[in-house]
């Protein structure tokens, strides 16, 4: 177990200054993400126009893994269509979960950083709240506020 | 321990700690590759060697079912049960045996109460009070017999020490109030509640006080008697003891005009299809076959603590809390929880780190703490905080462990600075 594996420079730096951290007045898609095991909770915003992520934002509180972790999937995810971000979905919960690297590990960037919680089973959740938000906002966050718990 | 007549007067605060660490088997390991610090007691204290001994010679020798059979080890193990349940009644102080019903724990004692007494109590525009300090065991289940009955959850607020604001709830307090729910020491804050000068007052509005002694019962001298509670829960597991096994202490009055609130086995004289007659008190709330191996090892928990001394554990753990409020003290560090008398729990935060990283990096230092909302949600909103740090001691905890705690956090200050 080492704790560099687990906040490593990049999760520290965006923990420090999380990116598209505000709020989206008029969002296409929300939903709000809560672990209540630690209490972490946050709040993700799109705005979708057609098939692609045009604007996204977060906001809340959480630890420094869940607030890296938001910040990094919002930088993933501008600019994407809505199926590449499901797809991402798909791979993170993978990154997050599966003992052994994917092979398309090396199309996620840096967002293979976050890999790191695997060696710390308690920190999973931390670092799934953000994209179990997003993919309840693009289920079913288009009308009404959706809401996702990693528990 | 030894002590010469005239050092009678230091008995109390002579407290050997490595004798008592040489009982704790789970201290002596390594997490991490550096040497156990377990700061978690109040969560779950570390097993006493006399526990795990009784446990196992319970299970070993002696196992069976109980108030069954005729056979020797069911008489052995019936013995075992009920000498336990003794063990218990002494340790509180308790008129007798009978007025103590084995639970799972605490919070299942509090719904045994709320239930049981609560059902048969309450109604419309009645009232249940209880403080703001509460462990979700004593806030959720008067939420549901409330709901269930159309009775008022009243809450009496706390002041920003964490100290209960007595004259709110005295102001709280009316004809209406039939049942007052309050914890004896506070999981999350430390705080230590007046509970004698608090059921007089409630007393006076012919309230039952129920009391959540999960914190109390492993940290000071016990006195339901004196403390005139109508109520008592404790949980095994704070007690040194294990998990899945704890009491609830009533009042005999009550207790008898109780229904039972689970049917079974063993809470019963008589079946038939047309009546079922109930057992006396306590046994008629102890449907089905009970944990009888952790009853064994709650009672081997309560001589242990008495054989210890409480008062000496006491004074132990609040030298420890001065020595930990001394060393940790530091800028980025706030303390959740000051009031004067107060338990052996440290809840804090640091400035810019969330409690979830600071466990994780103190953890990789072989340092045991809890982080979390510490099922206290409705503390951790009025400090606002989202989470707090929470260091707990118990009688193994030394000063060694509060500066390995100190080294663990400068680790953390190192990674966040």
């Amino acid at each position: 177990m080492d704790l560099q594996d687990l906040y490593r420079e990049v999760i520290v730096d965006h923990n420090k200054s999380p990116r598209n951290f505000r709020r989206i007045i008029t969002p296409t898609h929300t939903a709000d993400g809560f672990n209540p095991l630690c209490g972490d909770k946050l709040s993700i915003y799109l705005s979708i126009d057609g098939d692609i992520i045009k604007d996204i934002a977060f906001e809340g509180s959480g630890c420094a893994i869940s607030v890296a972790s938001a910040s990094l999937l919002t930088e993933a995810v501008k600019g994407e269509s809505v199926a590449s971000a499901r797809t991402l979905f798909e791979r993170m919960r993978r990154l997050f979960t599966d003992q052994e690297d994917a092979p398309d590990i090396d199309q996620l960037g840096k967002l293979v950083a976050l890999g790191g919680v695997r060696q710390f089973p308690s920190r999973i959740k931390c670092a799934n709240l953000s994209w179990h938000a997003l993919n309840a906002a693009l289920r079913d966050g288009g009308v009404e506020r959706a809401s996702a718990s990693t528990e | 321990m030894s002590v010469a007549a005239d050092h009678i007067a230091t008995v109390n605060t002579a407290f050997d700690v490595d004798t008592v660490r040489d009982q704790f088997p789970a201290l002596h390991q390594e997490v991490h590759g550096k040497p156990l610090v377990y700061l978690d007691t109040a969560a779950s204290a570390q097993c006493a060697r006399p526990v795990i001994d009784a446990i196992t010679a319970y299970t070993s020798h002696d196992h069976s079912n109980v108030h069954r059979g005729v056979h020797a080890l069911s008489q052995r193990a019936t013995d075992a049960y009920e000498q336990a349940r003794a063990d218990v009644a002494r340790f509180l102080n308790a008129p007798s045996p009978e007025n103590i019903v084995y639970t799972r724990g605490t919070t299942e004692a509090i719904n045994l109460v709320a239930q049981s007494h609560g059902r048969t109590n309450l109604g419309p525009g009645d009232e249940v009070l209880i403080s703001w300090m509460e462990h979700h065991a004593n806030i959720v289940p008067w939420q549901q017999i409330c709901e269930q009955t159309g009775a008022t959850l009243k809450v009496a607020r706390i002041d920003e020490r964490g100290v209960l604001d007595i004259a709110h709830f005295e102001s709280l307090l009316n004809e209406r109030t039939r049942i007052v729910g309050l914890v004896h020491v506070s999981n999350a804050l430390g705080t230590v509640n007046p509970i004698q000068e608090l059921t007089a007052l409630a007393h006076r509005v012919g309230a039952v006080v129920v009391v959540d002694g999960a914190q109390a019962t492993p940290h000071m001298a016990l006195d339901v008697q004196a403390l005139d509670c109508d109520f008592y829960a404790l949980s095994g597991h704070k007690m040194y003891g294990p998990t899945g096994i704890g009491a609830l202490y009533g009042k005999r009055d009550l207790l008898a005009a109780m229904p039972p609130w689970q049917g079974g086995g063993d809470m019963i004289l008589a079946v038939s299809f047309e009546k079922t007659i109930y057992n006396d008190v306590p046994f008629k709330f102890e449907a089905g076959t009970p944990n009888i191996a952790g009853a064994v090892g709650l009672g081997a928990a309560c001589r242990f603590l008495s054989d210890l001394g409480l008062e000496a554990i006491a004074a132990h753990e609040r030298a420890l809390l001065d020595y930990a409020m001394d060393v940790l003290a530091a800028d980025d560090l706030r303390i959740i929880g000051t009031a004067p008398d107060k338990g052996g729990v440290l809840s804090f935060v640091m400035d810019d780190v969330h409690p979830h990283d600071i466990g994780t990096i103190v953890d990789s230092e072989g340092v045991a703490i809890r982080t979390g909302h510490h099922c206290a949600m409705p503390v951790m909103e009025f400090f606002d905080v989202p989470a707090t740090s929470r260091a707990s001691f118990g009688v193994y905890t030394t000063r060694a462990d509060i500066d390995r705690l100190k080294v663990a956090l400068d680790r953390v200050r190192e990674m966040f600075g």
